[in-house]
């Protein structure tokens, strides 16, 4: 099967010098739900304005669904919606028109595009505002209305920048549910978030990005799975001054009545529970720190950093 | 994408273009009313009487011609150039280059509605005018094809402006500086026949005073240059313009990173 999208060795070079991909290669699968992660700056944008057409590549291969943006655009960006970071619609124009005028320009016939864009604005809670001026939208339903026009021609491949930045908890969820609702129904989706979480609970497929490289391309369960030590909160009774000795278990004292303990997945929790009864300590309760996914990706993008410093 | 969804496409920014400069009347459409109404009151009427003829006609009547020409040609440039610079400002020629449209496409958008009010304007004036002269055309064909040349030549001038602009600023250098002079010089408001040699030679220079001339060739059926020269300098630099227009739109310059 061909892949959805299939990026290859991509560089890009901004006009003031800076670089800001360094042989970016990436593939997705059809139908996968794929999501691009890294830190501010670390070129999610850059290579997803290259695949839409927005931004010049300096050197390297695109392709959606096998169609070279180089010899195919066409049919290449047929295949392609974007939902792009920053709003970018015509602030004077009507919800509706927005939407319609965007079928137009994929040749989608004004009843036709009518119709769609009736469909996925009432999709997307915006049906009553469809006669409103898109200045007068809130933040929110910007990003709904953008991700409208880029439905409004069926695309295969979904792409959202952010799609969930400055989106409130209660919309978020109602927006993961349509994204996985249309890729159910076989689009694929392409997004990047700064919310691992989001990654983590909508994705199958991620790659982190960071410095214009990718230092990881893996499925999220791997990487849940690469993960072999976790961090346990303990609220303990009684206070205790100095750390208790715990054979074999990393801990620290938080205060004295919070113990941390980095726990190794060979280890197992029961012996840890067997060193604390031991000693008459009685745990009341006991919680996940943070996020796993989190200090994964902290700790490989450090270590991109001190690669490259060496380099 | 198949000849019918090319011409969907095509559509569609035409008729958002109409829709822009319709919604925006009050800047648009009313101004060069206005304008025109006062020049045809002063110049034509109230100095006109004074002036006499000119090249033959009637002061007013000599005019007109050029005063609908000068609105053909500051509204298809500005049009152009405001349109596709505003775009580009707000970002929404994203929807444009995401989309499979081609370059060419998007360019003959572009320049049909310049010319669509272009025209528009063209065609209130001309009305306008009609409760100060009587307006006999003389050569339809001429008339028809000078005006809608000059309104592409002029729409093509307002897109490569647009995609040089980097501020609203740089948008109103051009029509400022250049237009407005050498529309004022192009032979709108006189004969160059009235001109000592020397200055006659620099004003043939001025290709503004082709278009009007033509243009008041194809209604008074006279002129000061030659009709077929004009119309070919004006093939010319139309696919001059337009091949130059693709090529900026291609290298994506102003607007692709
Ligand atoms: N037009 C531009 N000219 C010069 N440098 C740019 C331009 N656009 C982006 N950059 C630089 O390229 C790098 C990557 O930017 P990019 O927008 O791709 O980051 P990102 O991963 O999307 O970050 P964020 O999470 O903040 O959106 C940044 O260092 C940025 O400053
Ligand atoms: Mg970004």
């Amino acid at each position: 099967m061909t892949a959805a999208l299939s990026i290859r060795n991509l560089c890009k070079t901004y006009d003031n010098g800076f670089e800001a991909l360094k042989g970016v290669s990436l593939e997705v699968q059809q139908g996968d739900f794929f999501a691009l992660l890294g830190p501010n700056g670390a070129g999610k944008s850059t290579t997803l304005g290259i695949v839409s057409s927005l931004v010049n590549k300096s050197s390297g291969e695109v392709e959606v669904f096998g169609h070279s943006l180089d010899k195919a655009h066409a049919q290449a960006k047929m295949c392609l919606g974007v939902v792009p970071q920053e709003f970018n619609f015509n602030q004077f124009e009507k919800v509706m028109d927005i939407v319609t005028t965007q079928a137009g320009y994929y040749g989608i016939a004004p009843r036709l595009a009518r119709e769609r864009a009736e469909f996925y604005l009432k999709k997307l809670g915006l049906w009553d505002k469809r006669n409103q001026v898109s200045r007068m939208l809130s933040g929110g339903m910007k990003r709904r209305l953008m991700i409208a026009r880029a439905l409004v021609h069926e695309p295969r491949v979904l792409i959202l920048d952010e799609p969930t930045a400055g989106v409130d908890i209660e919309l978020r969820r109602s927006m993961w549910a349509f994204l996985q609702e249309i890729n159910r129904a076989g689009t694929t989706i392409i997004l990047t978030t700064h919310y691992l979480e989001e990654a983590e609970s909508l994705c199958r497929n991620i790659a982190i990005i960071d410095h214009g490289r990718i230092v990881k391309n893996t499925s999220i369960k791997a990487l849940l799975q690469q993960l072999n030590t976790e961090t346990f909160i303990l609220d303990i009774d009684p206070p205790q001054s100095v750390l208790p000795a715990l054979n074999g278990y990393k801990a620290r004292l938080e205060d004295d009545h919070t113990l941390v303990v980095d726990v190794e997945k060979t280890q197992g929790l029961s012996g840890l529970f067997a060193e604390l009864s031991q000693q008459r300590i009685e745990v009341q309760s006991m919680r996940n720190k943070a996020n796993r996914l989190e200090e994964l990706f902290v700790s490989l993008v450090d270590k991109n950093l001190k690669d490259e410093k060496s380099a | 994408m198949k000849p019918r969804e090319l011409f969907i496409a095509f559509w569609t920014i035409v008729v958002k273009e109409i829709r822009r400069f319709m919604r925006i009347w009050p800047q648009t459409l009313l101004p060069p009313a206005i304008t025109m109404t006062l020049y045809f009151i002063i110049f034509g009427n109230l100095i006109g009487s004074r002036i006499g003829e000119m090249g033959g006609f009637d002061y007013m009547e000599y005019i007109v011609p050029g005063l609908i020409m000068m609105s053909v040609i500051t509204n298809s440039y500005g049009n152009v150039v405001s349109s596709f610079y505003g775009t580009k400002f707000q970002r929404n020629v994203e929807e444009l280059l995401v989309s499979p449209i081609p370059n060419w496409i998007i360019l003959s958008g572009y320049v049909v509605g310049g010319v669509s009010r272009g025209v528009g304007v063209g065609l209130i004036v001309t009305l306008l005018s009609l409760f100060f002269t009587d307006l006999q055309v003389h050569h339809l064909f001429v008339t028809i094809s000078i005006v809608l040349m000059t309104s592409i030549l002029f729409s093509l001038g307002g897109f490569i402006n647009a995609i040089y602009a980097n501020s609203f600023d740089d948008i109103s250098i051009v029509p400022t500086f250049i237009l407005t002079p050498l529309t004022y010089l192009g032979g709108v408001f006189y004969s160059i026949q009235l001109l000592p040699e020397f200055w006659q030679g620099v004003s043939m220079l001025n290709p503004i005073l082709y278009m009007v001339n033509t243009f008041r060739y194809g209604i008074l059926g006279v002129s000061d240059i030659n009709i077929v020269f004009a119309f070919s300098m004006l093939l010319a630099v139309i696919a001059v313009l337009f091949s130059y227009s693709l090529y900026l739109l291609q290298k994506g310059k102003g607007i692709r990173s």
